[in-house]
């Protein structure tokens, strides 16, 4: 019977109906009005729009048919073979003018006045049906404009009840923000709550702003844009495709890309709206800094890059290459990335390059990498909506990678199954079928006790673990003990949620995992992974369509950091030490030998760089946008790393607490200032463009990294971003078919694209396993490093915030996004607020062992002993009291769990 | 999973009703909670609850006065009624005094043409009223 549907809805049946007397076809299951937009037949709307199910609200695009009483609204009724539809006559005239004369008189109007004017959708539908009264007749007490929240304003006497918005924020965001109330001409749109938009739940993704055809919804101080210029949000992992609207040398405005496979068009506050006043805030750094007697002077980009030549060639020759160190960036492109850690390794001399992949999801490469033998999302993000099932591990989808997490929350819509594994009731566990509110840091014993429970049940799926793995017995060696009911004490999860949530994963047919840093930041990161992998292997559900596992990985561009080889453990494209060939190839192409690194001294992890550093090893170091005096763990640590150097040259956009510390600063260029490549969560290569010239004398990472290497002695001479891209695709198979051209083609393109005529990889592992065989692995729960005790007794667990991306050196340049979030915070349990007599809104100091921040006191749905705190404000660093307890395989470090104690100030 | 949606929306005007009859009306927490416990969105429950006349969303007062604004008590001089009470308690249709004790509104009909001109005063309905009359009413009566 499903069988049969399926096929049925495959074969695309074509049907023919007579519009106006004109043939037209269509396909099954579109509308009428579809149908006539098909065949380029203008009918009125005010309530349509393409991307939301069909209303029949305004009235507008009634039509007749033959045979058909009434007058039938276009956009709800289904196209039939044969259907004789008339799109005008005198009756469908004068009844439309009637219905718009009737919206008219409720909308309050000076034309010339609006916003909106000239890309109004009543003015262009007022005009079609030739209305010539004047708006306004019924509106009498004008009611007041709503101008509360920072980013746009509504405007109810311009509002035409359409109803879009309030569906696109239901359909499209998930966030049910707004919604219709009260009743017959008093019927208006009204923000949760029944108060002002900034006391509702509103997440401020602008979709109703960007689709409300009238003034009613506008952002506050938009100028329209003279052209548009295609690029990437440059704020998280997901990589949503945007069109920055620039006129003169500025970005005015921020769209998403309706084509784009990433996004839909779909885009969160911090792309919508955080976008201009970021790249051109007053405060970019604009001209080289050279620190003399602790204060930092303008000089010339000469006498910056001469100098750090200079410094870098005598830290080289008095103590060997190896006490120079490279920390790449997640944030600048690809080509930027290659060219920092050739500089490191073929100019340097130093295989001690890194990247702020280190502190996320370093885990995931390595967990997925031994179980499946690559190390990133086994599916795309659009093939979360078709998921029957998702288990979503450690992940506040919908702050920290906003627009995936509206499609998980469109796939829930939809009908999928949510099971929502955090400590915290985050958004999506309001929506979860099963909440898991487990402890932080016993992911294991979760996954161990589902996969338990999944193979005594029998929901195992042996032929695939037969054919397709290897290490079952092993697994179960140590899996056999972890019963739902001991996994209950571990977790704090009940035993019955645990097989519930095991029994609607391994029916749930296809299955997707999904998870993020609250499974990899811990110091058992990477065997974490490896538990959750686990789950995938013994369903089956990996390598096909919605099935699979899938990191959400953090910054813009931190999958293209990695790929590119800014990590000690791998050559670029995860290519290996231990393996000659690839050894050579890089030998050969760079014309010099390779730092013999891996076997020769421990590998130097970003995280393992301040021990280093404090031990004399590591004396010269160039940091390329990355904030790591706010974003390591233990930063009182780091910083007196960083202090201690001999030489540190930071490469920014701003003045962070990092480049505070330089001898030397120097200003990039932004995003929107260069070309050049960003590779997301789901691999896929896309292109940023030059929309705007970067202010003062910043220049493109790629190009600074060049300078410093033609100084040194070592030639890079290459005349733009395409050129480095061209260098590295030839070294770095899974980018082998990748080229500008193609990508412009394709809408970015997904690795491995290893030949020019290669479509790129939707998902992963189909028919095998990149390493042969999926490795299941027997893996014990191990509690974080720190556990509470009586001094410290609360569990601290970190986070992102929607509104701030990491240490907000972006972000905090943006005066909306501030004042929706000011300062730190620190959620805790009503129980635990109550037995610590202190309130909401209250100020507090959380200490650790490491030091001690303040932040404001979040009474939250949150597991007893467990408290949260973002890590966005310099201010008071959060990450001054994270534990700095490495993951022995990985070394990414445990901020996802330490021991606190709450004192009142 | 549809079929709990649905159960959820069944409960929800019941549900109103009953947070209603504890509190009086329906506070934004109240509001809330329902949507919390239903799983319905906030917005939603807003929407409803502003939609039926039914519900309240402010508190109403200890003393609930319905002034008659039907036919029959407009002819025998409901109007100058409804001017002395609201001159009397300081009170527009609709509001409710500041220490709660008074709660004004009007209603198209209250069926007791006979009465007429009348009002309800806490369920009792008081009819043939004068301007005098009704302002007496509000004499005698202490706020309890």
């Amino acid at each position: 019977m499903n069988m049969n549907s399926v096929a049925t809805l495959e074969r695309v049946e074509t049907i023919t109906l007579t519009i106006d007397g004109v043939t037209v076809k269509t396909r099954a299951g579109r509308t009428v009005l579809e149908a006539c937009r098909e065949a380029g037949i203008y009918l009125p709307t005010l309530c349509y729009d393409p991307d939301l199910e069909p209303y029949g609200g305004c009235r507008l695009c009634i039509v007749e048919v033959e045979g058909m009483r009434g007058l039938p609204t276009a956009c709800t009724l289904p196209a039939q073979d044969g259907m004789i539809v008339r799109t005008e006559s005198p009756q469908l005239h004068a009844v439309r003018r009637d219905t718009l004369e009737l919206i008219l008189a409720d909308h309050a109007g000076d034309c010339l006045s609006c916003r909106k004017n000239g890309h109004c959708r009543l003015q262009e539908v007022s005009s079609y049906l030739g209305i010539d009264c004047r708006p306004g007749l019924l509106r009498e007490p004008k009611r007041p404009v709503d101008r509360s929240n920072p980013f746009f304003d509504f405007d109810p006497n311009k509002c035409i009840l359409c109803g879009i918005c309030v569906r696109a924020c239901a359909e499209l965001q998930g966030a049910h923000a707004i919604d219709f109330a009260w009743r017959g001409i008093e019927t208006r749109v009204v923000p949760s709550g029944g108060g002002l938009w900034i006391d509702s739940n509103c997440e401020y993704c602008g979709e109703c702003v960007s689709r409300c055809p009238t003034g009613a919804l506008v952002p506050k101080n938009s100028q329209k844009a003279s052209r548009y210029v295609k690029s990437v949000c440059p704020y998280c992992g997901v990589g949503c495709t945007i069109y920055l609207g620039v006129r003169g040398d500025r970005i005015v405005s921020v769209e998403g890309d309706r084509e784009s496979p990433v996004n839909n068009g779909r885009l969160c506050v911090k792309g919508r709206f955080g976008i201009p006043e970021a790249v051109h805030s007053p405060n970019r750094l604009k001209k080289p800094l050279l620190k003399k007697d602790g204060r930092f002077v303008e000089v010339s980009w000469d006498e910056a890059l001469d100098l750090i030549a200079q410094k870098f060639k005598e830290i080289k020759q008095r103590y060997g290459g190896e006490a120079l160190g490279v920390i790449a960036s997640a944030r600048i492109t690809n080509e930027a990335n290659y060219l920092a850690q050739k500089l490191a390794r073929a100019v340097l001399g130093t295989n001690k390059v890194d990247c702020c992949a280190r502190i996320c999801h370093a885990p995931s490469v390595h967990g997925l990498m031994r179980s499946f033998g690559s190390g990133a999302m086994t599916n795309s993000i659009s093939e979360i909506e078709d998921a029957h099932t998702i288990l979503l591990i450690g992940s506040n989808t919908t702050e920290a990678h906003p627009t995936i997490g509206s499609r998980i929350r469109r796939a829930v819509r939809r009908g999928a199954k949510l099971i929502v594994a955090d400590p915290r009731e985050i958004e999506l566990a309001k929506i979860a079928h099963i909440h898991l509110p487990l402890r932080p840091g016993t992911d294991i014993a979760l996954a161990n006790a589902m996969a338990h429970h999944i193979v005594v049940s029998g929901l195992h799926n042996e032929k695939f673990i037969k054919e397709r793995t290897e290490g079952f017995d092993e697994f179960w060696a140590v899996v056999q003990k972890y019963t739902p009911e001991y996994a209950e004490k571990i977790t704090g999860v009940p035993a019955e949620k645990i097989k519930a949530a095991a029994e609607l994963y391994a029916r749930g047919q296809p299955g997707m995992i999904v998870y993020c840093l609250g499974v990899t930041e811990h110091r058992t990161g990477v065997v974490s992974v490896q538990s959750i992998a686990n789950l995938a292997l013994i369903t089956g559900f990996v390598g096909q369509p919605s099935s699979g596992v899938n990191p959400l990985r953090g910054q813009n561009n931190v999958q293209g950091a990695c790929d590119m080889g800014a990590l000690p453990e791998f050559l670029p494209g995860y290519q290996r030490w231990d393996n000659p060939e690839h050894v050579k190839k890089f030998e050969d192409a760079w014309g010099v030998p390779l730092p013999k690194t891996p076997g020769h001294y421990p590998l130097i992890f970003c995280s393992r760089m301040w021990d280093d550093i404090l031990k004399g090893n590591l004396r010269g170091l160039y940091i390329i946008g990355e904030d790591v005096a706010l974003t390591e763990a233990n930063i009182g640590k780091v910083r007196k790393a960083l202090q201690s150097l001999e030489f540190l040259v930071v490469q920014e956009l701003f003045m962070t607490p990092t480049a505070e510390l330089a001898h030397v600063v120097l200003p990039a260029a932004g995003f929107a200032e260069i070309d050049g490549t960003f590779t997301d969560t789901e691999r896929r290569v896309q292109r940023v463009r030059k929309a705007v010239p970067p202010p003062g004398e910043c220049k493109p990472d790629w190009q600074i990294v060049c300078e410093i290497s033609n100084r040194m002695g070592y030639p890079m001479n290459y005349r733009s971003a395409e050129e480095v891209f061209e260098e590295l695709r030839r070294l770095i198979p899974i980018y082998g078919g990748i080229t500008y051209k193609r990508i412009d083609e394709h809408n970015g393109l997904q690795w491995p694209c290893p030949t020019e005529d290669h479509p790129g990889t939707r998902f992963l592992h189909k028919d095998k396993f990149t390493r042969g065989l999926g490795k299941l692995v027997g893996i014990e729960q191990e509690p974080p490093e720190e556990v509470p005790d009586q001094e410290y007794p609360f569990l601290l667990t970190t986070g992102r915030v929607l509104q701030h991306y990491n240490c907000a050196s972006m972000t905090g340049q943006v005066s909306g996004l501030v004042q929706l979030v000011p300062e730190n915070f620190v959620e805790i349990s009503q129980k635990d607020a109550e037995r610590l007599g202190i309130a909401e809104g209250e100020l507090v100091r959380v200490v650790s062992r490491r030091g001690a921040v303040r932040a404001r006191v979040k009474i939250r749905e949150i597991a007893e002993g467990v408290v949260f705190m973002p890590f966005h404000h310099k201010d008071e660093p959060t990450n001054l009291i994270t534990n700095d307890a490495l993951d022995p395989i990985c070394g990414t470090a445990e901020v996802k769990a330490c021991a606190v104690r709450i004192e009142r100030v | 999973m549809v079929a709990a949606r649905e159960r959820a929306w069944g409960k929800l005007i019941p549900l109103l009703q009953r947070a209603q009859a504890e509190r009086g009306y329906l506070s934004r927490e109240a509001l809330r909670e329902i949507a919390r416990e239903l799983r319905i969105p906030e917005s939603t429950v807003y929407g409803v609850a502003t939609f039926y006349a039914q519900f309240r969303l402010t508190p109403s007062g200890r003393q609930r006065v319905l002034v008659c604004r039907g036919t029959a008590c407009h002819v025998r001089g409901g109007a100058r009624v409804l001017a002395t009470v609201k001159k009397k308690l300081g009170l527009e249709e609709g509001q409710t005094s500041a220490d709660l004790s008074y709660t004004l509104e009007t209603v198209a009909c209250i069926g007791a043409c006979a009465l007429a001109p009348c009002l309800i005063l806490n369920g009792r309905v008081y009819g043939r009223l004068t301007p005098q009359k009704a302002a007496e009413l509000f004499d005698t009566r202490r706020p309890s």
